[in-house]
């Protein structure tokens, strides 16, 4: 099955294992630019083991797992390139401030030279952009991190709990900003308990992907990338 | 590989070298600590060997260049975990790896950070050192290049040593009894060029030998890091 190359995801019999123990049943998706794939499931069946593995930091096995039209997992760098994960973990440097941290990962990312206060404006941490990450809450932190979503404009954005620990106006920073992504022709994957307010826009675009436990079964390890 | 000859290759390189180096400094800078914690160790050592050794200058000074390396390279020992620690626990390390970007660079510029800042800062408790082990002014040249060159090989071997035990629990000890072995030559060639000073010697051998090692070990040890750190990420 060859998928298109506009497709910027497209994933056949994907399964997650872990101890050598297949997660979830097999799952294929294709994900075209502008689309947002919500990944549900209960806890433990492997979403976040999804999101790892498709960054290479995790091990799945896959029928044919292609980004761009390009064949994993010749393409992993390529892919990794144009892919940015929001993760549980900040990757924030907790004694540097936050303007410090976006600079080096602007870099990493080859984004342009950013100007940090405009930049913090837009995710409501006005006047917090030269304090150090240490000094900020869990949801400011969240906020913080957001950014890097946005630096060097990658095609694909993988979302672990992107709703963790957002008040009301963050959810709705949150949802704004993957309306932005999916405009500009991004694509996105996201995990989340939470329920998508019924009436929003990204509500509209999402199409859920239910990941179902695996029976317990033990799997061959051929297919190690 | 087509790329790496290219001029961007290069600049896109220092860009990443001096970019991790800087972020990575100011990490270090704003943890004093951190920096402080393995001076006072390594002047603790020094105290009790002085203590140790008894009140006969002639048998300290036979072994008060030794007594003084191990002190510093145990200090040294010390904060060698702090090369990823932060990374792993914040998840720098996982978004690093996965970013598909150039990392030996971002690995060079951590190792040179980690020597400038919590090697050479072991440097100014040398006086103290040698007044509490009664060594000789006249070999406080020999000493500084030798320390300067140990440390920075040290740096680069911690590199290899805490890629490979980043991500285990209680990695700490097994990041020692891994490094210990390979940081004997570096202890062998700073003390033969140290012994020879002493006696009036030619130092030139020795220390041709320590930069060699060091030289080898900071050609290859950003290399090898990654590959730990690619394949470490497989599970």
């Amino acid at each position: 099955m060859q998928a298109a190359a506009s497709t910027i995801l497209s994933a056949r019999e994907l399964i997650g294992s872990r101890g050598g123990f297949a997660l979830f049943d097999p799952v294929s998706f294709d994900l075209q630019p502008g689309q947002l794939l919500w990944l549900e499931g209960d806890n433990g069946v492997g979403k976040t083991t999804l999101l790892r593995g498709l960054l290479g930091l995790a091990m799945l096995q896959f029928d044919s797992l292609c980004f761009l039209g390009q064949p994993l997992p010749a393409a992993r760098a390529q892919m990794q390139q144009q892919t940015r994960w929001l993760s549980h973990q900040s990757s924030l440097k907790s004694v540097l401030s936050v303007a410090q941290n976006w600079r080096f990962w602007a870099v990493l990312y080859q984004h342009p030279p950013i100007n940090a206060a405009e930049l913090a404006e837009t995710l409501g941490l006005e006047g917090l952009e030269d304090q150090p990450v240490a000094s900020l809450s869990a949801g400011q932190k969240k906020r913080a991190q957001l950014a890097l979503l946005q630096f060097g404009k990658p095609a694909l954005w993988l979302l672990d709990e992107p709703f963790a620990n957002l008040d009301q106006s963050g959810i709705v920073l949150v949802e704004r900003l993957i309306c932005e992504h999916l405009d500009a022709g991004g694509a996105a994957l996201s995990t989340s308990h939470g329920v998508l307010g019924t009436g929003s826009a990204l509500a509209k675009r999402a199409h859920a992907l239910k990941l179902r436990p695996a029976k317990l079964a033990q799997i061959d390890d051929l297919a190690h990338d | 590989m087509t790329s790496a000859r290219s001029p961007h290759f290069a600049s896109r390189w220092l860009q990443l070298l001096s970019t991790a180096l800087i972020h990575e400094l100011r990490q270090r800078l704003r943890q004093p600590s951190q920096l402080l914690h393995p001076i006072g160790f390594a002047v603790l050592v020094a105290l009790l060997f002085g203590f140790a050794v008894g009140p006969q200058p002639e048998k300290l000074t036979l072994v008060a260049p030794a007594a003084l390396f191990i002190a510093l390279l145990l200090a040294t020992f010390l904060s060698m975990e702090l090369l990823f620690s932060s990374d792993f626990e914040d998840g720098t390390l996982d978004a690093l790896s996965a970013s598909g970007r150039e990392l030996v660079p971002i690995l060079y510029g951590k190792a040179l950070a980690f020597w400038l800042a919590q090697g050479l800062s072991l440097l100014l408790a040398l006086p103290l050192l040698m007044v509490l082990l009664n060594i000789s002014v006249s070999l406080a040249p020999v000493l500084i290049f030798t320390f300067v060159m140990v440390s920075l090989g040290l740096s680069f071997l911690g590199l290899i040593g805490s890629a490979l035990t980043v991500r285990l629990r209680a990695g700490a000890m097994l990041l020692m009894l891994l490094i210990l072995p390979q940081a004997v030559p570096l202890l062998i060639f700073s003390l033969g060029a140290i012994n020879a000073a002493q006696l009036g010697d030619s130092t030139a051998a020795p220390l041709f030998y320590l930069s060699a090692v060091t030289l080898a070990l900071f050609v290859l040890a950003p290399l090898a890091a990654k590959g730990v750190l690619s394949q470490a990420i497989g599970d």
